[in-house]
């Protein structure tokens, strides 16, 4: 068939010569490099004592943060819920009662918030729409587990740990 | 035969099997270690120090896993495969020579087994024997890919075997033995004869011998069923090859009998090559006559280590051969080749005598 682009190449496949047909001196190259491989240095990470370090904008599970006092950020304003193209995020929001007002720092807060992780693609979006610099993917991977239901995090495993801990 | 001698003989027995059990499980750990080195990985490091056992946790974990005898598979043949696997792997070492004949009190210890004058033979016999194994298991297995890969396995080692016993009688011409004790005695020390000028000679039989040698290697690989001709097993179109069906120890068995294989041919080539327990400059060290028995003792297994090496680095080298590949390397070019080596050798032999 014609060429379209006039590019085509004729490949020319020459019989092999003696020297190659020998076959020997390719083997005795291809045993020089895998014995140069022999004395380099392994690239294996030994996992469970050694972790490999995670690059500065890898993200990970969230975190809800606390301010300076301890009392925790979110407003549950559901910015982050709008935000979230895969719709993981859901919450409930509460008011601030009398004498709560060193565990939330605003008159709203958060009574639930749950983050569906099988659902949550760690896009960032959440991090980015949040006002009030509550929601951050500055954790680990998240862990394996067998059912479900325990993919749904709750404020349990979301919000930092106190500040005085 | 005195008692002493039986006694003697039985001992060694044992050590030899000991040894040659010990070598195949170690092999097993160094196979693993050395791939992760060739491909820049660690390798196993969980059990024990550098992960040294390793071995041990394998075969564990060999013998207590579930035995499956499929259905419809012939009950004792299946048996009967890996076992006579194993059992021609073992009983090869038993003509080679270890080491040179110590001596304590007045009692002359012959390190070999039995130095019988058909050593080589004896060998082959042996050898060729180990493809029923394989033959018998693949068969007895009832399954069609199990029994393809059987089958190519037989039709290999058939074809290999040619050239190997060709590229011995180059090498039987040459020593005009077939006592492997003869042969690697007549390679003693390394250099014989003063000076290059003066008439001297190498004494190695590879020295002798470098076509042949490269025919033997490359059939031992073969008879072994190492890669790149490792064509009975065959994961891509034969499922798994001739242990398709095989599970727990029997499966163990045959893949111990390649190990122990690759221990025996690596015994072989270095005697038959490469000395054997001989090393250079052996009589100017001025030790006992038992040292240099001790020490030849040492550099032989340094020997069938650095080839064992060399089966595993080429394993990682080499891809597997297509089976069209394998049979016109073995009939078209290692057979010719053979011959044209006897016949060099002939003429060289007659012309030097």
């Amino acid at each position: 068939m014609e060429s379209l682009s006039n590019r085509k190449k004729v490949l020319e496949v020459k019989p092999l010569n003696i020297w190659e047909r020998a076959y020997l001196p390719a083997i005795f190259k291809g045993l020089a490099i895998t014995m140069k491989h022999f004395f380099k240095k392994p690239v294996t990470i030994k996992y469970p004592e050694q972790k490999r370090e995670f690059s500065e904008n890898f993200r990970g599970m969230h975190s809800l943060k606390r301010d300076e006092d301890g009392r925790e950020r979110c407003t549950a304003c559901g910015l982050c819920a709008l935000s979230c193209p895969a719709e993981a995020i859901t919450m409930t929001a509460a008011e601030r009662q009398k004498g709560e007002e060193n565990l939330y720092r605003e008159e709203k807060y958060a009574a639930v918030y749950e983050i569906n992780m099988l659902r949550c693609i760690f896009c960032g979006l959440c991090e980015e729409a949040c006002p009030k610099e509550a929601i951050y993917l500055d954790g680990d991977i998240v862990p394996a587990d067998y059912l479900r239901k325990d993919f749904i995090y709750g404020k349990d495993k979301l919000v930092e740990a106190p500040l005085n801990q | 035969m005195e008692l002493t001698d039986i006694i003697v003989k039985f001992i060694l027995i044992v050590i030899v099997f000991a040894i040659s059990l010990v070598v195949a499980m170690y092999s097993t750990y160094a196979e693993r270690k050395i791939a992760a080195f060739f491909q820049d990985r660690v390798g196993p490091n969980r059990a024990g120090p550098f992960g040294m056992l390793q071995p041990l946790a394998d075969g564990a974990k060999m013998f207590l896993k579930e035995e499956i005898i499929p259905t419809r598979a012939s009950g004792l043949l299946f048996i009967v495969g890996p076992s006579l696997a194993i059992l021609t792997a073992c009983i090869g070492s038993a003509v080679i020579p270890w080491g040179q004949k110590l001596t304590i009190g007045s009692t002359i210890i012959d390190l070999q087994v039995t130095d019988i004058n058909v050593g080589i033979l004896y060998i082959f016999g042996v050898v060729s024997l180990g493809v029923y194994g394989i033959m018998i298991g693949g068969w007895a297995s009832n399954n069609k890919y199990s029994l393809l890969g059987a089958i190519r396995a037989a039709s290999q080692n058939i074809s290999y075997e040619i050239s190997m016993g060709l590229s011995i009688i180059a090498l039987l011409l040459v020593t005009g033995s077939l006592s492997l004790r003869e042969i690697a005695e007549q390679q003693h020390s390394f250099w014989q004869g003063g000076l290059p000028w003066e008439g001297g000679w190498f004494t190695w039989n590879f020295f002798k011998q470098p076509l042949g040698f490269m025919i033997f290697i490359v059939c031992a690989f073969a008879e072994t069923n190492r890669t790149p001709f490792d064509l009975p097993e065959c994961e891509t179109e034969l499922v798994g090859g001739y242990h398709t069906e095989y599970s727990s120890m029997k499966l163990g068995f045959y893949l111990f009998a390649e190990y122990i294989n690759m221990f025996v041919s690596s015994a072989v080539m270095a005697t038959l090559y490469f000395g054997g327990y001989n090393f250079p400059f052996m009589d100017s060290l001025g030790l006992s006559a038992n040292w240099i028995a001790i020490i030849g003792v040492i550099v032989l297994f340094a020997k069938i280590f650095a080839f064992i090496f060399f089966f595993m680095w080429i394993r990682w080298t080499i891809p597997r051969f297509r089976y069209d590949q394998l049979m016109n390397l073995g009939w078209k070019t290692l057979i010719p080749l053979a011959i044209a080596n006897i016949v060099i050798t002939g003429i060289v032999v007659t012309l030097l005598n």
